[in-house]
């Protein structure tokens, strides 16, 4: 091999020495005779040439990054690699998927029934912000968060089988939208609220919203060793019935505080059948909302002080202890505020007008000095407010309906505008001027998207280290860009070639989503990944992430056993059997089934159907499942393979009778 | 101490009938038949065969590595493929010798060794076991191929479609959607390279020692 590389090239330098060094490069020959043919014929311009060739992943090779998109009302969480933008998998989250048996019998129906509220099962999710656990403010890329803001309840996904582990209620909230967000090192994960409700979530009229409805703020605790949220460690911060919006985490120089918009400072009631202004109008009305400005780590010490009540079995901070410890301050940010999104450095906090044309950027510094000096007046609570001009450092002017901003490596920022259906690249000053040849605080581009960008990502554009290359505008209309479906259009996640300085944003890539409207969406580097192949051992509970203790290892351990009425199973799964075929049993019996799928093979996944019983199991490579039921139905039954798995597929199968 | 090695290698032994040859002589077929022993020592860590297997569902491939005491490999996913055609886990072919192969390395090595202190033509004897391990070695994994390719149990899955087979010890094959790819690993050529080793040494171990034995057939003819 090596030798005939030295003999290629030689022969490619005694060549280019008798032709006279006249052979050209690829790139000056320009593209081949019938790609050019094909690029006329379809009246691609040279832009879409090069947006295809840039896109374009041959079979067998993978991307370099992978995008983590919420899957909004699905309920679940969208795997997409960047650049191509295929879709890889979608994590069943909230919502009940039989593909990977979320939700038809084994351990994912325990994971199911924590999202339980008041014991009624909710078998749907609004999934609106994922975040990827992060070390020292960078995606580790070993678990992902997220959260559904129908329900105020937030999800743990572990990266390493991609499968989520834990759902959580939150016993004092309503809604959720300002989550998930993690602290740099994943010591909380944040969730914020976003309709006020009364504290302890009980009832109360609405007019006496000023008095007995609340803001919460969730800190969530995180144990990486069991992958789980731990309850006893959580607490929460009683805020102003404010509408609490979007959160970051400080990070680097700002680490230890967090920074929250808010939307109704003007506690508007609604009530427009009774003629009061709507509350789309009410909560507008003012020319300012407040950014919320937490110490998060003065709140955690304050809590393990025991200051805090324990409320629906979780400890909050009241408002008037957050207020008297120093752990909340406001400072006024323009109309209608969207977005607190914290440079990579952690010196600004970038919030979205919304309803004003700025990106208003505030200094973490001066927000310090300003709390330091003192002296702050105070709003209608009590909770003292930074003047505007001792917090904010500039203002620059984007377009219409700036909403979430989101950064690169070269001292950019990116805001999607809803209104103006664009994308803003404009420059931060201060440590990030001269990384790029633009002026500092300055809108650069103005790249329109179609259509009604809502949220936007980068390449690991919320780190403390983002990356360019790219950014998605996650918009929510379509209208013309696919083919008609029906007047339920498709999402539009469009690729954005952010790699160039200056004014050379480029379009690449339309992507339909066609499932849900997505939410926030994170994108990793694919090598930060290492998830499972199959799993480390056969028997392997996912659950647990260990051993199962009533996994079995080979054919000879398979059996059923029964003891008055309860009947148990120990059945293997391996190309293409199950052992046994034949369960035999009563109707009224409790049968606990387990089932370890013996295989090792990547990719040799099995299915396991039980007709008539609703249960639909995914046995990946070394799982171990149990599935429990009554046996209320009589007469013959099948079990069979569900995951197309070998050339004897449709023979895996096995009778199950039930005698009346 | 260099200095000291040389005259040392410059010593000479005197021989029964008082002729003296250079003690050299008699360290070099001991240093040779030690290394063999040696080196087969050192390949019972190291696999002798392997069994590549590809198909398109395999982009990496399967293999089997064969140590002369175990098997390695995607022993797992060969076994579930295999039970299609009824044959039995890879596991259970060789199973005795794999029990005994350490301690018969142990003996040859010994052997090996015994010649070291034997000054006659014994030592050779000696080593033929070491000498035909290699060809014991392959023929007998000869034999367990081919009876695992003679085991398809015609009740299995798959078991009428395809006829019985040796699989090729060294080199391609086909079974199914799989061509094989056999082939001799670094262990066996170490017993190879042992052996060449135990016939140089032999023939040191001749050169040295004949003088020795004719010594003493003088020395006895003489005192008859």
């Amino acid at each position: 091999m090596k030798r005939a590389f030295f003999l290629f090239v030689l022969l490619s330098i005694l060549l280019s020495a008798c032709g006279g060094g006249t052979a050209e490069t690829p790139a000056a020959v320009g593209l081949p005779e019938d790609a050019a043919a094909l690029a006329a014929e379809r009246g691609l311009t040279p832009n879409d040439v090069y947006a295809a060739l840039k896109t374009y992943m041959p079979s067998g090779q993978t991307d370099p990054y992978i995008m983590f998109a919420s899957g909004g009302q699905s309920g679940q969480v969208l795997v997409v690699g960047v650049p191509s933008m295929r879709i890889l998998k979608m994590i069943a989250v909230f919502t009940p998927e039989p593909w990977q048996g979320f939700g038809f019998g084994g351990s994912s129906m325990e994971v199911l029934e924590g999202g339980n509220v008041e014991g009624n099962s909710v078998l749907w999710g609004d999934t609106h912000h994922p975040s990827i656990s992060e070390t020292n403010g960078e995606y580790d890329g070993q678990f992902l968060f997220i959260n559904d803001k129908a329900n105020a309840r937030l999800a743990v996904i572990d990266l390493r089988d991609f499968e989520t582990k834990q759902i959580i209620k939150n016993p004092n909230s309503i809604n959720d939208h300002g989550g998930a967000f993690v602290t740099p090192n994943t010591e909380y994960v944040i969730e914020g609220p976003q309709y006020a409700a009364p504290i302890g979530w009980e009832f109360a009229p609405i007019e006496e919203y000023q008095e007995k409805y609340r803001g919460l703020i969730t800190f969530w605790a995180f144990n990486r060793v069991n992958g789980r949220v731990d309850w006893e460690n959580s607490f929460q911060i009683e805020l102003p019935p404010y509408w609490q919006d979007l959160c970051d985490a400080g990070k680097k120089v700002s680490d230890g505080w967090i920074f929250c918009n808010s939307f109704n400072v003007e506690m508007a009631t609604g009530g427009i059948e009774e003629g009061n202004p709507p509350f789309e109008a009410g909560a507008s009305k003012g020319d300012t909302d407040y950014l919320h400005i937490i110490d998060w780590k003065k709140a955690e010490a304050v809590f393990k002080a025991g200051k805090a009540e324990t409320i629906n079995g979780i400890a909050v901070i009241r408002l008037q202890t957050a207020i008297d410890e120093g752990l909340l301050y406001f400072t006024p940010e323009p109309k209608s505020p969207h977005g607190s999104d914290v440079t990579p450095g952690g010196e600004y906090v970038v919030v979205g007008g919304k309803l004003d044309p700025h990106a208003t950027i505030y200094s973490f510094e001066k927000m310090m000095a300003a709390i330091q000096a003192g002296g702050l007046e105070t709003d209608v609570y009590g909770v003292p407010v930074i003047p505007l001009d001792k917090s904010m450092e500039a203002q620059v002017e984007l377009g219409l309906g700036p909403l979430h901003t989101v950064f690169d490596d070269k001292g950019y920022a990116y805001t999607s505008l809803f209104l103006d259906s664009a994308v803003a690249r404009w420059t931060l000053g201060g440590p990030y001027s001269g990384l790029n040849p633009d002026e500092p605080w300055s809108l650069v581009q103005k790249l329109p998207v179609q259509y009604n960008i809502g949220h936007i990502t980068a390449a690991e554009g919320d780190t403390a280290s983002p990356d360019g290359q790219y950014v998605v505008a996650l918009n929510k209309w379509s209208i013309d860009r696919f083919a008609n479906v029906g007047p339920l259009l498709p999402q539009n996640f469009q690729l954005v070639d952010v790699s160039q300085s200056g004014d050379q944003m480029k379009l690449l890539y339309d992507m339909p989503v066609g499932m849900a409207e997505p939410h926030y969406a994170q994108i990793i580097k694919a090598d930060k990944l290492q998830p499972f192949t199959v799993y480390p051992e056969v028997g392997w509970n996912p659950d647990t992430m260990s051993v199962d203790p009533n996994a079995i290892t080979s054919e000879a351990e398979a059996r059923v056993e029964r003891n008055g009425n309860e009947v148990e199973i120990w059945m293997t799964v391996v190309r293409s059997h199950f052992n046994p075929e034949r369960v035999q049993i009563k109707k009224g019996d409790h049968v606990t089934w387990h089932l370890t799928n013996l295989e090792q093979t990547r990719d040799a996944t099995h299915g396991f159907a039980l007709s008539g019983y609703n249960i639909n199991l995914s046995l990946e490579p070394g799982e171990t499942q149990t599935v429990e039921f009554d046996a209320t139905l009589s007469g013959t039954f099948t079990y069979y393979c569900t995951e197309f798995c070998s050339a004897l597929h449709l023979e895996m199968l096995g009778y199950f009778m039930v005698e009346p | 101490m260099f200095q000291k090695l040389i005259v040392s290698l410059d010593l000479k032994v005197l021989l029964p009938d008082g002729s003296q040859r250079r003690l050299f002589d008699y360290l070099l077929p001991s240093a040779f038949l030690m290394a063999a022993a040696l080196l087969l020592v050192v390949s019972m860590f190291m696999p002798y065969w392997q069994m590549r297997m590809n198909a398109p569902q395999y982009p990496d491939g399967l293999f089997v590595n064969v140590y002369i005491n175990h098997l390695d490999g995607d022993i797992r996913e060969i076994d579930a493929l295999n039970h299609y055609l009824g044959m039995p886990p890879l596991d259970e072919g060789g199973r005795f010798e794999r029990s005994i192969s350490f301690l018969a390395v142990g003996v040859l090595g010994m052997l090996l060794m015994a010649g070291v202190f034997i000054g006659n033509q014994w030592a050779g004897v000696l080593a033929l076991p070491a000498l035909a391990w290699p060809i014991i070695f392959l023929a007998d994994l000869w034999l367990i191929l081919y009876r695992y390719g003679h085991s398809i149990d015609p009740e299995s899955a798959l078991g009428s479609a395809i006829d019985p087979f040796t699989p090729p010890i060294l080199g391609l094959g086909t079974v199914g959607q799989f061509g094989t790819l056999a082939s001799f690993q670094p262990g066996l050529y170490l017993s190879f390279v042992a052996c060449s080793l135990i016939l140089v040494g032999l023939w040191f171990h001749r050169r040295a020692y004949k003088p020795v034995v004719e010594a003493h057939k003088r020395l006895s003819v003489a005192n008859t």
